[in-house]
């Protein structure tokens, strides 16, 4: 997707591997448990982090399955059945209410900290931010190393805390049902993961902007960074200034909660309210956290598959700055109905709706990429082209959202849940599908599996447009989110919806197959199996990529930009 | 010091200063709802500005925090005040309990945008009330509306404000949950 050229002669680590002195170091590797549990190289904690996001997301996609089984019906299905199965057992009702809370919770943190953020920043992040840069390594390998192993506590203290009643706040945690709603130490594991994913992400953050900053190959301006470089500075920024706030907020809870502070509780002069602008001034640059790194997975995809450079190169890396700044001055429509006064709603739903001016630009400089480029639909491809359609939906319902006068109307309807699973759910997940995809050659050195690509995506698509599609008319209709009952007039779509997850569930059978079979048996793919359209610094790279590279910096030459 | 050393201590920098602002947010956010009135924030002042040919309504609406073992209520429930006069309203505090109980009390204004524009010139809230076993307390509040609400178009067709407080005893904080 560039076209830059490289100087050839720049790699004596790739080409000839073996021949001098200078390259031995970059084929050994360290015995099994100093390599995989004492990590310090990019490319094995990327590995890592992609191995923890997968298993993350199966047990928050186990939970979403558990969640649309009671929804298939209304009235309380299994609530009941599950609870039992938790300590404290068979206790009524309102306790398997309070385990649909607990399961809605840990699904959206599960998604969004274990699942979504470590598969797209550490995972495809580390892995790809030093190669294409040009670097040999990040800025600091062990502090890389700790980002990883932080998330393995926070892990299990989110997974330990049902069995100690649960938190069921939702993954906001709001105020006062956070801090005095709900006693006991469920929702304190909550906070203190919440703590551990956030430093882990702010030692990651600092490691990239060190690493992008300091570390480009020679001739490598940040005008000539890859896209997906780009993602990742912006979202690193975006997660250096927001998480502290979100680390003083529930911190703030830690101690209304544990050492009778009140900034929550009008009783001692608190206002609940206050929690909620705090979350939220990091919830909205967290949303942008999410998807901006998916923004330039897409990138480098759709420019590899029509073998094109990407249209409006400069737009796209500013369009994601711009998306990054704007991100911080909207998050107050997400509270609404929190009695803003009007002009404050205007503000808010202006300000939003200028969001979708940068959006737009990356939404059509993807299409004029592919305008009248020599395309091919390989399975990244497909899972590219799917992510425009889901997210340009999203986005468009983002924009009625946006408007403070029909969120009154729609806040906390499925039309909301919709929305966020067109954006997050389809937008995040199938860029992350697109880059598995796209660098599995590379990481692996083997070959997916084609037929077991597509068919994947043809029935992850249809099976997820089935489950989320329908959560427009039920949100219309004004059925409540984080409830697990509904009329019996809601039936026939969530009924659909459920019959759509098992459609999704289903494609994921071959995606597992696909894996296990190609890492056992797929064909050697080659240092660039995408050909001449992949132009980004690690497809110049064996596949998998030499356990150091870049002993010898490459030399980026001038040119008129990258791709 | 080498180059990654200061990118990354600026870094920390500002991964301090954002925590700093976090924090910092509490009290910002409460001298930002007294200056603007968000949420109802009531405003202070010495002294109405005198009476304007415009008439409004207050309603009082009187709470207790769950257990706390006080009947609080306005003597009458509202009263038609004209824009820009002193006013003044009692509320009665009893206490049923057997043992003595400090209590302080929040306020606020409902519709929201009248917040910047009613004005105390005295309150029970703004000082702790403590009440023996089966006290009664007599508690006023001098208050006037002020005329600039009649320039606001958010606020000049508002007919009714519902003055609204809530005790709460004092060391809720610590006995509670």
């Amino acid at each position: 997707m560039t076209d830059t050229a490289l100087h050839p002669s720049a790699f004596e680590a790739h080409g000839d591997h073996g021949h001098g002195h200078a390259d031995h170091d970059a084929h050994h590797a360290p015995g099994f448990f100093a390599r995989w549990f004492m990590s310090t190289n990019h490319k094995d904690i990327g590995t890592l982090y992609l191995i923890f996001a997968i298993c993350a997301g199966i047990i928050g996609g186990g939970i979403s399955g558990l969640m649309r089984a009671e929804l298939a019906h209304p009235g309380i299905q299994y609530l009941t059945t599950w609870a039992a199965y938790l300590p404290g057992g068979e206790q009524g009702l309102d306790h398997s209410l309070h385990l649909w809370n607990v399961l809605i919770t840990a699904h959206g943190l599960i998604m969004v900290f274990f699942m979504v953020m470590p598969a797209m920043i550490g995972g495809f992040g580390n892995w790809f931010v030093p190669i294409m840069i040009g670097a040999p390594d990040m800025a600091f390998p062990r502090m890389n190393n700790i980002s990883f192993w932080l998330l393995i506590p926070s892990f299990a203290l989110l997974l330990a805390s049902p069995f100690f009643g649960g938190a069921g706040t939702g993954w906001t945690l709001y105020a006062p049902l956070s801090t005095y709603g709900e006693p006991g130490p469920s929702v304190d594991m909550a906070i203190l993961s919440l703590h551990l994913a956030g430093a882990s992400s702010i030692l990651g953050a600092i490691n990239f902007i060190t690493t992008i900053f300091n570390m480009r190959a020679p001739g490598m301006t940040l005008h000539k960074m890859p896209l997906f470089v780009w993602s990742v500075l912006v979202t690193a920024f975006l997660l250096l200034l927001s998480l502290p706030v979100l680390a003083a907020a529930i911190t703030m809870l830690l101690t209304d909660r544990n050492f009778g502070t009140t900034f929550f509780d009008p009783a001692g002069g608190g206002d609940p309210i206050l929690y909620q602008h705090l979350f939220w001034f990091f919830g909205h640059p967290e949303v942008y956290i999410m998807i901006l790194p998916g923004f330039g997975i897409v990138s480098h995809v759709i420019s590899t598959f029509s073998k094109k450079p990407i249209f409006g190169y400069l737009g796209m890396a500013y369009a994601m700055v711009a998306i990054g700044v704007v991100g911080f001055v909207v998050w107050a429509h997400h509270m609404f109905t929190t009695g803003l006064s009007v002009n404050t709603k205007m503000y808010f739903t202006a300000a939003t709706m200028v969001i979708a001016v940068p959006t737009g630009i990356k939404i059509f400089s993807w299409i004029a990429t592919m305008w009248g480029g020599s395309m091919t639909f390989k399975t990244p491809m497909l899972w590219a082209i799917g992510f425009i359609f889901m997210f340009t939906v999203g986005g468009v319902t983002g924009v009625v959202l946006a408007n403070g006068g029909i969120d009154d109307y729609m806040q906390d309807s499925y039309y909301v849940v919709a929305h966020f699973h067109y954006v997050l759910s389809l937008g995040a997940v199938f860029s992350l599908f697109a880059g598995f995809y796209y660098w599995f050659p590379k990481m692996s050195g083997r070959m997916y599996n084609e037929a077991l690509g597509v068919i994947h995506f043809a029935i992850f698509f249809v099976g997820v447009n089935m489950l989320f599609f329908p959560m427009h008319f039920l949100g219309l209709q004004n059925m409540q989110r984080r409830v697990p009952d509904y009329t019996d007039g809601l039936e026939y779509w969530n009924h659909f919806a459920t019959i759509g997850y098992m459609v999704m569930a289903f494609s994921m059978i071959f995606f597992f197959v696909n894996i296990i079979w190609s890492l056992v048996a797929g064909r050697a793919a080659g240092d660039s199996p995408w050909g001449d359209g992949a132009t980004t610094l690690e497809w110049t790279l064996s596949s998998p990529p030499p356990y150091h590279q870049f002993e010898t910096l490459p030399v980026i030459d001038g040119g008129d930009g990258h791709h | 010091m080498t180059r990654n050393t200061r990118t990354a201590l600026l870094a920390l920098l500002g991964v301090c200063f954002m925590t700093g602002l976090g924090w910092a947010s509490v009290p910002l956010y409460r001298m930002f709802c007294q200056a603007t009135g968000l949420n109802g924030t009531t405003q202070r002042a010495k002294v109405a500005p005198g009476a304007v040919d415009h008439k409004i309504r207050v309603d009082f609406d009187a709470n207790v925090a769950p257990h706390m073992g006080w009947k609080f209520m306005p003597e009458s429930p509202s009263d038609t005040v004209d824009v820009g006069a002193r006013d003044m309203a009692f509320f009665t505090a009893t206490n049923t309990t057997d043992h003595t109980i400090t209590g302080s009390a929040t306020f606020n204004v409902t519709p929201y945008q009248v917040g910047k524009y009613f004005t105390k010139i005295q309150c029970f809230c703004f000082t702790q009330q403590t009440l023996k076993p089966g006290e009664t307390a007599r508690m006023p509040v001098i208050f006037f509306v002020d005329p600039k609400i009649l320039a606001d178009p958010d606020a000049n067709d508002v007919q009714t404000i519902t003055l609204s407080y809530t005790f709460y005893p004092v060391d809720s904080a610590k006995t509670k949950s």
